[in-house]
């Protein structure tokens, strides 16, 4: 295998506080460049991993490298990274100018140098006009903005975002998301991101690692994720889903609700529980119930906008769907899945 | 941020040195007898113990704790309306009575007292007053009443001023609420205002109880040494008479009577507040 | 009719209140020594005042023990509570307990407790062991005011200095302390109003040689009212209501400073 470059590497690393373990054994590899997302239930140890990158926490165990060097024993302020803290942690006695130049100063960069380069991140924020105001009295999204700018103007090689749009109104938020991701791929940096929101992680994300209660749960891409959860967990957060008690009988045959389906998956062996997803949107309603592979009645019916959301119940369990056709509560429907859209999951639940 | 932790340890040191150790001094000697300067050969005893429960002194420990209490009654009780009456005024009239509360309490304490010694002693402005308009003399200081009320008039603000903020802090709702659902106004009293009060009047209380209990310049003062206090005998035995085990023993008790007494109006407010709760819940 | 009874009462108040005060003020400029009668108005009281050396030495040391007493018990006080703020569990609570202990012990047993301490310690008492004492009981109201503003102070904001490259001193001085700087000044406020107008400590820890003002009114008063008393005491109570209103206009939180 070709040697590949990694900016960041978590080797074994665990963190517990007060006998807990908060972050149990993670490894990972970040590679340059790279948009790498942590995903994962309030809770689960995404801030605390993304402190230890940060050198706010030291590790119990285990070893942070960066560019193949071993972090540990550097602290934060000697790191060639920075943070867009979770609440912002903007310096309130100092106007915004002062708080995106703070860095600078600290390297003791000549005056007009610095305030070349603060100008121009502000700029590039669409601050220009706010230097000289009180950060107080600047909104929500703004002092987003001088987070972000008080971190890039260092021009870390690794920022690290905890939350940074989680305390903005959903409109904020998505063109945020959008401005984040541009400026990324301008700057060219590797982007450590934390959020709670699987659409939030799904959209930004070259990869995403979803964790939980201190272990990852799955590494991919977001694709890989939606598509092929490697477990219950991960299914289960990633999106509304049916999840299905199911027995592979051999490869490409599973059986569930008294019938064997065609899927593609391979490699479990033969007469194995394990468990099965079907997205809302892959199952497909057909009128009549003797055509579909599963049948069932309709047991409510709620617009979402732009799709219905339907249960259907049958005599095993009940199915949500989304369609954009509507089927009135009581009627007898069938439902087909494809092969491809039958995703098999290993039984090892997440608890 | 862990090691900001290190900018304590100084601190701790000299808390060790300056307030652990006298106290643990005090309790030794309060234990002990022989000669002070040597703790190599003190003994234990509890003498100075045994000497505390004397008829005279145990009277001396009474009556501290009866003017105390007293003191703090009278607080109270005068204390309570003044700090109704503030609370309700309106914006402009409050911030003024509550500076007016406050400025006397800039004087020096000491210089409070002596001015009430002015005032009542035998030949004292009072009387020169009563005389004026012919009303017979009042002969109380020096005496028990002088220092009762150098203690109301000294500590009377440490009551005003907690209950005050508590009360100012409750919200008009539950007074509308309540007269909304019927409730008179000596019952919204009862019922609310007092209840909700309760932690403004324990520190109210704790406040005044505590530098009344221990004084003895209030006494030293105005009582004329006739009403000697806890606090006298404390700082005659220091100061005076050189016996520092007696007045070791004697700052023990001092301090186990003010622990006994915070530890009942902690219970107090707890209660109140489980009280309380019990309403909300029935 | 309420509203009357209201007024009446508030006014008993505030007689009994100043009474004292009023009284005193009027006769420090009474022409005889007796209390009772008004004999004309006299600066003569005045005069004394500024030629008795017990009285000017005692201003010299209250004034000096105060302003030093200030200064360390608020460096001192700043940085334990720094220290404080970012310790975690029985430690914490240890140290805050004690740190409590000078602030709800009454003054005469942390007087008598110091002096123990001095004495077996073999120090002489005088003007050292009085600064001590002065630091001891100042430091806890200083920690007690600039907690809450620490606690107030986003978790994050020294991390976020740090991150940027600030090293942990630069990010106290440069990034904390000007966060915390109304409680170190209200603290030090306190300290000094404490210091100023303390007497029981002090009269246990300062010995025969040195004396602060309250020290000399307790002795003078014992031995009888004394006219210059009346002159001191009206001269120390302008100046406390000057220092304190000044200090109520500069900082525009009146209320808060006032308590
Ligand atoms: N400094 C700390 N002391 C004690 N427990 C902590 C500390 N920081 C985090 N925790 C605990 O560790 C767990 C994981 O926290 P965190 O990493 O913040 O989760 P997330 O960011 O995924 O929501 C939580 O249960 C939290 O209460
Ligand atoms: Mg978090």
């Amino acid at each position: 295998m070709a040697k590949e470059k990694y900016i960041i590497e978590l080797r074994n690393l665990t963190k517990s506080f007060d006998g807990v373990k908060v972050v149990d054994s993670i490894n990972l590899k970040i590679k340059e460049n790279e948009f790498v997302t942590l995903l994962g239930p309030s809770g689960c140890g995404k801030t605390t991993t993304l402190r230890m990158i940060g050198g706010f926490e030291e590790p119990d165990e285990g070893e942070i490298l960066f560019e193949g060097k071993l972090l540990n024993p550097v602290p934060p302020y000697k790191r060639n990274i920075n943070t867009v803290f979770q609440r912002y942690a903007l310096f309130p006695h100092m106007n915004v100018f002062e708080n995106v130049a703070f860095g600078l100063r600290i390297k003791k960069l000549p005056k007009d140098e610095i305030e070349e380069r603060v100008e121009k991140m502000l700029r590039m924020m669409d601050l220009e006009k706010f230097g000289k105001r009180h950060v107080d009295s600047l909104s929500g999204g703004q002092q987003q903005r001088v987070a972000i700018a008080r971190a890039l103007v260092n021009e870390p090689k690794v920022l690290l975002l905890d939350e940074p749009l989680g305390a903005l109104d959903l409109k904020l938020r998505k063109e945020m998301q959008i401005e984040l991701l541009d400026m990324q791929r301008s700057v060219g940096i590797t982007f450590i991101y934390v959020t709670h929101d699987q659409e939030e992680a799904l959209t930004m994300s070259d990869t995403v690692v979803v964790m939980n209660e201190g272990h990852i749960q799955q590494v991919g891409t977001p694709e890989d994720i939606y598509n092929e959860p490697t477990n219950r967990f991960v299914a289960d957060f990633i999106g509304e889903s049916n999840i299905i008690e199911a027995t592979m009988l051999e490869d490409r045959k599973v059986m569930f609700d008294g019938r064997v389906f065609d899927c593609v998956d391979t490699g479990f062996g033969t007469n194995v529980p394990v468990d099965v997803v079907i997205r809302p949107e892959d199952l497909q309603i057909v009128t009549d119930p003797e055509k579909g592979m599963i049948r069932g009645t309709v047991t409510s019916v709620v617009f979402k906008g732009v799709h219905y959301e339907m249960l259907i119940e049958n005599e095993y369990r009940e199915y949500m769907v989304h369609s954009t056709l509507m089927f009135p509560e009581e009627t007898q429907v069938g439902m087909n899945v494809q092969p491809f859209d039958i995703h098999v999951m290993k039984k090892e639940g997440y608890g | 941020m862990k090691r900001m932790r290190i900018l304590a340890y100084p601190y701790s040191v000299w808390m060790a040195i300056f307030i652990v150790v006298p106290l643990i001094l005090v309790f030794l000697y309060s234990f002990t007898e022989g000669d002070i300067r040597n703790l190599a050969q003190l003994k234990f005893s509890t003498r100075s113990y045994e000497r505390v429960s004397e008829p005279i002194y145990l009277k001396v420990i009474v009556n501290s704790f009866i003017l105390a209490t007293l003191s703090t009654l009278f607080c109270l009780a005068l204390g309570y309306p003044v700090a109704m009456i503030v609370a309700r005024a309106n914006p402009k009239v409050r911030s003024m009575l509550l500076m007016f509360l406050i400025v006397p309490m800039w004087m020096n304490f000491l210089l409070r007292t002596y001015a009430w010694m002015s005032i009542l002693s035998p030949n004292g402005f009072l009387n020169r007053l009563l005389e004026f308009f012919g009303l017979p003399r009042l002969e109380i200081m020096p005496g028990k009443t002088a220092v009762l009320l150098g203690m109301i008039y000294n500590f009377l603000p440490f009551m005003i001023l907690p209950i005050y903020t508590v009360l100012s802090k409750i919200d008009k709702q539950y007074l509308e609420a309540a007269s909304d659902l019927g409730a008179n106004k000596t019952r919204t009293f009862f019922k609310i205002i007092l209840p909700l009060s309760i932690p403004g009047v324990v520190s109210g209380i704790t406040m005044v109880f505590l530098p009344a209990v221990s004084t003895f310049v209030i006494s030293g003062l105005l009582g004329g040494g006739k009403t000697p206090l806890i606090g006298d005998l404390i700082e005659q035995q220091f100061m005076w008479e050189g016996n520092w085990h007696f007045g070791s023993s004697l700052s023990i008790i001092l301090m186990v009577m003010i622990l006994i007494s915070m530890a009942i109006m902690s219970r107090i407010d707890r209660d109140g507040k489980q009280d309380e709760n019990g309403h909300a819940k029935a | 009719m309420k509203k009357l009874a209201v007024r009446i009462y508030m006014g008993l108040i505030f007689l009994f209140l100043y009474a004292p005060i009023i009284v005193l003020i009027v006769f420090s400029f009474n022409k005889t020594k007796s209390r009772g009668q008004w004999a004309g108005f006299t600066l003569d009281w005045y005069a004394q005042l500024f030629k008795d050396r017990l009285i000017t030495e005692a201003l010299y040391y209250t004034v000096t023990i105060a302003i030093l007493a200030t200064v360390i018990s608020t460096i001192v006080g700043t940085i334990a509570a720094i220290g404080i703020h970012y310790m975690r569990g029985f430690g914490k609570n240890l140290l805050l307990n004690i740190n409590n202990i000078p602030v709800l012990n009454p003054d005469i047993v942390t007087g008598v407790a110091l002096m123990t301490l001095f004495i077996s310690a073999g120090m002489r008492l005088g003007f050292m062991t009085m600064l001590i004492a002065h630091v001891l009981f100042c430091i806890p109201y200083v920690i007690l005011a600039v907690l809450p503003k620490l606690r107030q102070l986003n978790r994050h904001i020294a991390e976020a200095a740090m991150d940027l490259g600030a090293t942990p001193s630069y990010a106290l001085r440069k990034i904390i302390l000007p966060e915390i700087r109304p409680g170190i000044i209200s603290g030090a406020l306190m300290a000094f109003t404490m210091s100023i107008d303390d007497f029981v400590i002090s009269f246990f820890t300062a010995g025969n040689e040195v004396s602060n003002l309250s020290i000399v009114v307790y002795s003078m008063a014992r031995r009888g009212v004394k006219p210059t008393i009346n002159a001191l005491s009206t001269l120390m109570f302008l100046a406390v209501v000057i220092l304190l209103l000044i200090i109520n206009k500069k900082s525009g939180e009146g209320e808060e400073l006032l308590l």
